[in-house]
């Protein structure tokens, strides 16, 4: 490993330090609330074997990409559930800074040397890993359910997926915690985030029944990053790959993690305004 | 000789309500400082101007002559800070808290684990480094706190009125722990408090009122300057001129 001192004063090798450091925090944190864990788990579960099964008859799906046969309803909605779960664990994220910052633990973060673009990265792709674990729990249990991709292939070609859309829901997530004030705001979060972003998507019906009935909310639905973070995991699993979803997802992701970044910066940010 | 902490003429408002205006003072290698001043007096607000938790609207923060903002991580890696809330993770166990920290300023886990046993031990808790952060008292947390401000070998420590809900042994061995510090390491400390009792005779002392600096000396020359019998009365004496000259 380069030992070279880095423009900050240090090395490739430090940066990967304090990485998996905070990686490894998140994880031991994670491991720690074993109720985080099962409720992450039971939720997209419930959709799964009490909603769609009783939905299985009323909600019929047409042949339409990436399926090339008419699919069970719990298929077609497995990849929403996988999108659900980092969903609420990129605001769930959320909660614990807006905790932390409450709490001081986030200035221990935040006092280290490194730049803060990179610590608030690494916190990111430390929920993104915990995101994507939780998925896989998931997507094991769902196997015996039948919910399986074409080939086995599938679970490895849906990885990238889930890791730029955790990347996505964790950026808006660590964004939305440098505007909320204080902890008991964070409820406006699932009333005016969370579920509006969930059910105007594609994960529980295809955006063709959406326009047939409403064409406003159609196009709400093809606006809401949520529907293009389902669609790319969607076609992931099926090994192919949704360019335009590909390409709003990014967009998205990028977009969020500035403004992550400057809001969380001491001379513009917004922490500045409320006073810590 | 470099000041540890060089503070010129730092103003910051919050809206409009103005929380410091034209601070200024220095902090040597080596010595400890008391920033003395009632609840509300703008010294969490200069804490966080210091570790650049936000950025100061106007004015200067160095720390050994690197500057917070331009050079950030110069600055803070010669800085430990000990906040007032406690910021210990109290899942996790006290020398996970400590490896953790280690990682923040690029120190490995193997260094870590080395450094985090002898920081215990000089803070008397060698034997509760496996112990979950949450069984510890309060005092204990605040010596771990220390303990892991310390770990990546500060010049400078920030301690925002440490002592707040501890018991009397536990302040005056905290205390007494962060002087030792300063004789050994020839530390500099900036101790946030508002309790008199734990200024000691040769400590500078800046006093901090309603966002300004009234004075900042040693403290015998503040009580001899205010020609009062002790530290306590010329904190009385200092602050009651700036009340009267504020309400005239």
């Amino acid at each position: 490993m380069s030992e070279r001192a880095a423009p900050t004063g240090f090395t490739l090798r430090q940066y990967l330090i304090c990485l998996s450091g905070v990686v490894w925090r998140e994880g031991l944190r994670f491991l720690h609330q074993r109720e985080r864990f099962v409720s992450a788990l039971v939720r997209p579960l419930v959709w799964l074997f009490i909603f769609a099964a009783g939905f299985r008859q009323v909600l019929g799906v047409s042949i339409i990409p990436p399926y090339e046969t008419y699919v069970l309803y719990e298929v077609y909605i497995a990849p929403g559930l996988m999108a659900m779960i980092q969903l609420f664990n990129g605001m769930q994220s959320s909660l614990s800074m807006v905790y932390d910052r409450e709490m001081g633990n986030m200035r221990t973060l935040l006092v280290s040397p490194f730049p803060r673009w990179f610590l608030l990265g690494s916190k990111l792709l430390a929920g993104v890993a915990v995101s994507i674990l939780q998925v896989y729990a998931f997507l094991l249990i769902a196997y015996f359910w039948e919910i399986e991709p074409p080939t086995n292939w599938g679970y490895l070609t849906v990885l990238p997926a889930l890791a730029l859309s955790g990347l996505m829901l964790g950026a808006l997530g660590m964004l939305l915690s440098s505007l909320i004030r204080q902890l008991e705001n964070f409820a406006g979060v699932m009333n005016f985030v969370i579920f509006p972003m969930f059910f105007a998507s594609s994960a529980l019906y295809p955006l063709w029944r959406v326009k047939e009935s409403s064409p406003w909310l159609y196009y709400v639905c093809e606006v809401n990053p949520f529907t293009h973070a389902v669609e790319l995991i969607r076609f992931a699993f099926y090994e192919k790959v949704a360019w335009t979803s590909l390409a709003i997802v990014f967009a998205y992701t990028s977009a969020f993690l500035v403004a992550a970044i400057v809001a969380y910066d001491p001379a513009r940010g917004m922490l500045m305004r409320r006073g810590g | 000789m470099i000041p540890a902490l060089a503070v010129r003429n730092v103003s910051h408002s919050y809206g409009a309500r103005k929380a410091l205006d034209d601070v200024s003072f220095c902090l040597s290698p080596g010595s400890f400082t008391v920033l003395l001043g009632l609840n509300g007096a703008g010294k969490s607000t200069l804490f966080s101007l210091i570790t650049r938790l936000y950025a100061a609207r106007h004015g200067e923060i160095d720390i050994f002559g690197h500057n917070v903002m331009r050079e950030p991580g110069a600055a803070l890696r010669r800085l430990g800070v000990v906040f007032q809330a406690r910021t210990l993770d109290l899942e996790l166990s006290v020398m996970q808290n400590l490896i953790y920290h280690a990682a923040l300023h690029g120190i490995g886990p193997i260094e870590a684990h080395r450094l985090g046993q002898a920081a215990l031990a000089r803070a008397g808790l060698a034997d509760r480094a496996k112990d979950k952060a949450r069984s510890l008292s309060g005092g204990q947390m605040r010596r771990v706190e220390i303990a892991r401000a310390l770990l990546h070998d500060p010049r400078l420590l920030l301690l925002d009125e440490p002592t707040v809900g501890l018991d009397i042994k536990a302040r005056a061995d905290l205390l007494a722990l962060v002087r030792e510090l300063v004789q050994e390491k020839s530390l500099g400390v900036l101790w946030a408090t508002h309790l008199i009792d734990e200024i000691a005779n040769d400590d500078q002392v800046v006093i901090l009122h309603h966002g300004k600096v009234l004075t900042a000396d040693s403290a015998p020359a503040i009580v001899a300057g205010q020609g009062v019998a002790n530290i306590g009365d010329a904190f009385t004496r200092i602050t009651g001129a700036a009340r009267e000259k504020l309400s005239a």
